[in-house]
């Protein structure tokens, strides 16, 4: 065995060579800017990669389904209670405890769709309500305006009750992008992939400290940076809302 | 049985909440009641320490109508924070145990604390704190007899959304090593089989559920009667949908 290894440090079996070349990894100091630079192609990259792509599919599913469901709600009330309740619950459910609850379910078990259903369910409320919020606050004079003009319902809905929702419908998109991002990284629990894989790594390899640090901040950069994208997209399809 | 669901192992893991989180034939382990408490002590002290931390600054900013571009970007920046990229801060700088948690768990729950707070406060209707102030209230009457009061559901809002964060964080800790919680179960699938990580699962979900009923119902009986007649004709979506809405402007 390693005589550094004996010497109570931490065990790190994945760097082999040289002992002093990994000596602030074994020392497990609380960043080593060379282990960061020696595993980005093959740890980090692929984590993120990983991550951006479970959120796009989950965003992108909730949003479809949730717009959807904002849409007919807009016109038949009746809807709206039963789809809170029922998306209400799902977003109370830790996330943790979601993913294990699908993991009996047949077909779904220990696989990206189990992760994938778990992380569309908590986008289903906010932007569901934030949708339906939006196009209920149009007033109702710009929606008499539409109609004087000889806008039909679907025309007005797509012309005028729709691009002025829109800021309300971004902001619900923001809020689901960034709980997916951050609940995607307790997804690896259940399906090895994305940026919870390397802090889980890195906790069960004794806490390792750089890697629980390097892929924990990527986790909040990842999630900022959509932030501010779809701040930035806002300001782009709203142009009329720029001048306050 | 339901053929989309295996239901032996739904049985299974009623069994085993039946059986207080026990395994027939195995050594006695923890009770799923010494777990329960022991999350709801967990998240208390989370929530409580969170409250006395950022009730009083949100308050306070919404009083006097400033900080409201920290106050709001603070919200945002917040749910921006994945749990378990702040655990595994805390793993990283304090090491395993009650206090990275108790951190990961303030450092998620302060910022919608202080920003419903502040929402609360700086949007009660300035015609009636003048009205107040009129008639001879001081600030500190208004802010407790009138401005408080009419800012309860919002600010309660704001607790709940950090009760959720922290209950939800306080199980996922137990991945990070941290062994209180009832996520300890489905962190140790080796000694609790699948029907006990689902068993867990299921007491988890019923916990928050249980929790969030429980908070609305404290909600509801904390807002005074003028405010809750509005509330009753609004329904309580509308509270707690209005900090969503306005962390676009």
């Amino acid at each position: 065995m390693n005589p550094v290894f004996a010497a109570g440090g931490p065990v790190i079996p994945t760097f082999g060579g040289n002992p002093a070349s990994f000596a602030c990894e074994r020392a497990n100091r609380l960043f080593c800017a060379n282990w960061v630079s020696q595993n980005w192609s093959s740890v980090l990259w692929p984590a993120l990669r990983q991550h951006v792509v479970l959120t796009l599919i989950a965003v992108s599913i909730g949003f479809l389904i949730s717009t959807t469901l904002a849409l007919i709600a807009y016109r038949r009330r009746w809807l709206e209670r039963p789809v809170i309740i029922v998306t209400s619950i799902m977003y109370t459910i830790p996330s943790l405890a979601l993913f294990e609850l699908l993991v009996p379910v047949k077909g779904l078990g220990l696989s990206r769709t189990t992760v994938e259903v778990a992380l569309v369910s908590y986008t289903l409320l906010i932007m569901f309500r934030n949708t339906l919020t939006g196009l209920r606050e149009v007033p109702a004079d710009v929606r008499d305006a539409a109609s004087g003009m000889g806008m039909g319902p679907m025309r007005s809905l797509l012309r005028v009750e729709l691009p002025l929702a829109l800021p309300a419908i971004i902001a619900g998109v923001r809020i689901a992008t960034v709980t997916v991002i951050s609940l995607a990284t307790v997804a690896a629990y259940i399906d090895n992939e994305g940026l919870g894989a390397p802090i889980f790594a890195a906790i069960s390899n004794e806490g390792f400290k750089t890697e629980l640090i390097t892929a924990g901040a990527l986790a909040v950069g990842l999630a900022l940076v959509a932030d501010a994208l779809l701040v930035l997209l806002q300001r782009l399809l709203t142009p009329w809302a720029r001048r306050r | 049985m339901n053929p989309l669901i295996a239901g032996d192992v739904f049985t299974q893991a009623f069994q085993f909440i039946g059986r207080n989180g026990q395994i027939p034939g195995d050594p006695p382990l923890p009770s799923l009641v010494h777990y329960t408490v022991e999350t709801l002590k967990i998240a208390g002290i989370g929530v409580g320490l969170s409250i006395l931390i950022a009730l009083p600054i949100g308050i306070w900013l919404g009083h006097i109508h400033k900080g409201s571009f920290v106050a709001i970007n603070l919200g945002n920046i917040a749910r921006a924070l994945p749990s378990l990229a702040i655990l595994a801060f805390g793993v990283a700088i304090l090491g395993i145990g009650l206090a990275n948690v108790e951190l990961a768990l303030i450092v998620l729950a302060v910022p919608p604390v202080i920003t419903n707070a502040y929402a609360a406060i700086d949007g009660v209707d300035r015609d009636i704190v003048d009205a107040a102030r009129g008639m001879g209230l001081s600030e500190w009457q208004i802010l407790r007899d009138v401005e408080f009061p009419l800012g309860i559901p919002l600010i309660f809002a704001g607790i709940r959304t950090a009760a959720l964060f922290v209950v939800s964080t306080t199980t996922i800790a137990a991945l990070t090593g941290y062994s209180g919680s009832l996520g300890e179960i489905i962190s140790n699938e080796a000694s609790y089989h699948e029907s006990g990580v689902l068993g867990a699962a299921i007491c988890i979900a019923a916990l928050a559920l249980l929790v969030e009923a429980v908070l609305a119902t404290v909600q509801r009986m904390l807002t005074p009667r003028g405010v809750r007649l509005e509330d009753v004709k609004e329904g309580r979506d509308e509270v707690s949908l209005a900090p969503l809405v306005t962390n676009t402007q």
